[in-house]
């Protein structure tokens, strides 16, 4: 505390003090009883509900759930390996297809028409079309070197449709980077690329982080669209014990394991955004 | 002799000729004012000069080099002309040394710690000593650019353009980035300056031309035109700046 050392508070600024301490405690209090106040009324109005005592036993059975537990977790492993080996994949072929979109040489024309048409198209196909397209096309053109597995059919399929997207983003922050900082670059004498990679590149990833967290958030979600082609993850794990025994409780597990996995991205993203923003503001 | 030789350069945006035939010759060693009301294509010439623009017809030579010939390696010859800007001319995320070294290492490959002496020198020269370390955003406008003119400096140019560096800045930091200029030039660096600062035109440069319209109306050494201009245009425009100036 600068400045208040030795100094004491005028009889008005511990009044003021006081009072500011006072409305903080009833705003709290305040805040708290709302919020139970709130959350009394939900359950009440779900437990009171006509279908409720059935919704208890498919749904929130504690039976069913510690019986599914470790196979739902045991997919969720899948899950997971699918999002860390598609995850820098995409960020890769993403930065890649942007890169080739701003490369201005006519020979690069081909390439660049390219990119265009790649975006456009794993852009505007639903993801889980691809991963259907992917999962049973691909191997059925009986090509040498295509993987016959599911787990690396789901993997090229969502690298193909998210690192379109990522590479929009990429695009964008690319293009928020002021045109007087290539100017600059380019009167010192650097190229294209050296502007590229050493003043245009890192402020652009700089910006785009935020974004790309939330499509990574919405990547770990579309894992579970691969079970459509036939990998046991945790939906498809929990989707297998639902039908065997007639109750849901496996799929609330399956959706808590996930919300588990986006809650720490999502704060992390928030932390990232609030961060760029004080700096801006310093 | 001459460094730089502009003949009959036009420029043209859309439907708007913005250069129309303009001639200029720099002597080595030589300091050029370019003045003339906003609009009036001192950005744009000296953009010309430094390539970022393509002359729509004319000829610069460089060191005798016609470097507006298609052919010409761009990157090349910028490597010879250093070029500050009005505004956003520092990397944000490199810090003071690292924007002073980023040409001189990945350009000219110097090595890292010849690099970093010389900007070290340069700093310490012109009193930033103690800001190598620090990130642009922490230094003032007037500090800014003063970093802007050591960085076009250190890869040792032919030739510096220095477009209007002082006019986004208060008053009180401008004197120090003059401060800069005038020692370039004791220095012996040819330079164009396009600037609004008449009083620093008039005490510095060699020559003042005066642009109107895109066309190079009057010439000749300060005491000329500011004191005796010939053509009634650059007596109009001298007379508008001392007027905003009692404002
Ligand atoms: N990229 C561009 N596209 C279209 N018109 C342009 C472009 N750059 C400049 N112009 C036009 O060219 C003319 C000359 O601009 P220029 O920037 O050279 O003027 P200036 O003398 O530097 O003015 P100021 O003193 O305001 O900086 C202006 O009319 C401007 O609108
Ligand atoms: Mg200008």
């Amino acid at each position: 505390m600068k400045g208040t050392a030795g100094r004491v508070k005028s009889e008005r600024q511990v009044e003021r003090e006081k009072l500011r301490r006072k409305r903080a405690l009833r705003s709290g209090s305040i805040a708290s009883a709302s919020t139970f106040v709130f959350l009394v009324l939900v359950v009440l109005l779900i437990t009171n509900s006509p279908g409720w005592d059935r919704v208890r036993e498919t749904f929130f059975s504690w039976e069913a759930f510690t019986e599914a537990l470790p196979d739902v977790v045991a997919g969720f492993w899948t899950n997971i390996q699918i999002f860390l080996i598609a995850e820098p994949l995409i960020l890769l072929i993403g930065l890649l297809i942007a890169l080739v979109r701003e490369v201005k040489a006519p020979v690069f024309f081909p390439l660049r028409a390219l990119a265009v048409v790649y975006v456009d198209v794993f852009r505007g196909v639903p993801t889980l079309l691809i991963i259907l397209l992917v999962g049973f096309g691909l191997p059925a053109l009986q090509l040498q070197g295509v993987p016959k597995d599911e787990i690396a059919l789901g993997v090229i399929a969502l690298t193909l449709s998210y690192s379109a997207y990522v590479a929009e983003v990429f695009r964008a922050g690319i293009g928020t980077v002021h045109p007087s900082q290539r100017s600059a670059a380019r009167s010192l004498g650097l190229s294209h690329g050296q502007t590229m990679r050493h003043v245009v590149l890192p402020q652009a990833v700089r910006r785009v982080v935020p974004p790309l967290l939330n499509d990574f958030v919405s990547l770990q979600k579309d894992t579970a669209l691969v079970s459509t082609i036939g990998v046991i993850e945790s939906l498809r794990q929990a989707q297998i014990y639902a039908s065997s025994k007639f109750n849901y409780t496996p799929y609330l597990v399956a959706a808590l394991l996930f919300i588990l996995l986006t809650i720490p991205m999502a704060r992390f993203t928030d932390y990232l955004a609030a961060r760029s923003e004080r700096r801006r503001g310093a | 002799m001459t460094l730089l030789r502009i003949e009959n350069v036009w420029k043209r945006y859309h439907d708007h000729d913005v250069l129309r035939g303009v001639d200029l010759a720099v002597r080595p060693h030589e300091v050029v004012c370019l003045i003339g009301s906003s609009g009036s294509g001192k950005s744009t010439l000296l953009r010309c000069v430094n390539l970022l623009e393509t002359v729509d017809d004319g000829v610069i030579y460089l060191d005798d080099q016609d470097i507006t010939a298609v052919r010409t390696d761009a990157d090349e010859v910028r490597k010879r002309i250093g070029m500050v800007f009005q505004a956003y001319n520092l990397f944000p995320h490199m810090t003071v040394l690292e924007n002073i070294c980023l040409a001189p290492r990945k350009v000219h490959k110097v090595g890292r710690s010849r690099a970093e002496g010389d900007a070290r020198d340069l700093l310490a020269r012109f009193g930033l000593a103690d800001k190598a370390n620090a990130y642009p955003d922490r230094l003032s406008g007037g500090q800014q650019q003063r970093v802007a003119i050591i960085r076009a400096l250190a890869t040792q140019p032919r030739l510096i353009l220095l477009d209007e560096v002082t006019s986004a800045l208060d008053p009180a930091l401008v004197t120090d980035v003059l401060g800069v200029i005038r020692e370039l030039k004791e220095g012996g660096m040819t330079m164009i300056l396009a600037t609004h600062e008449m009083g620093f035109a008039r005490e510095i440069a060699d020559t003042v031309c005066f642009l109107d319209g895109g066309v190079l109306l009057e010439r000749g050494t300060p005491e000329e035109i500011f004191t005796a201009p010939r053509e009634p245009r650059t007596r109009e425009f001298l007379r508008s700046v001392l007027e905003s100036r009692r404002l």
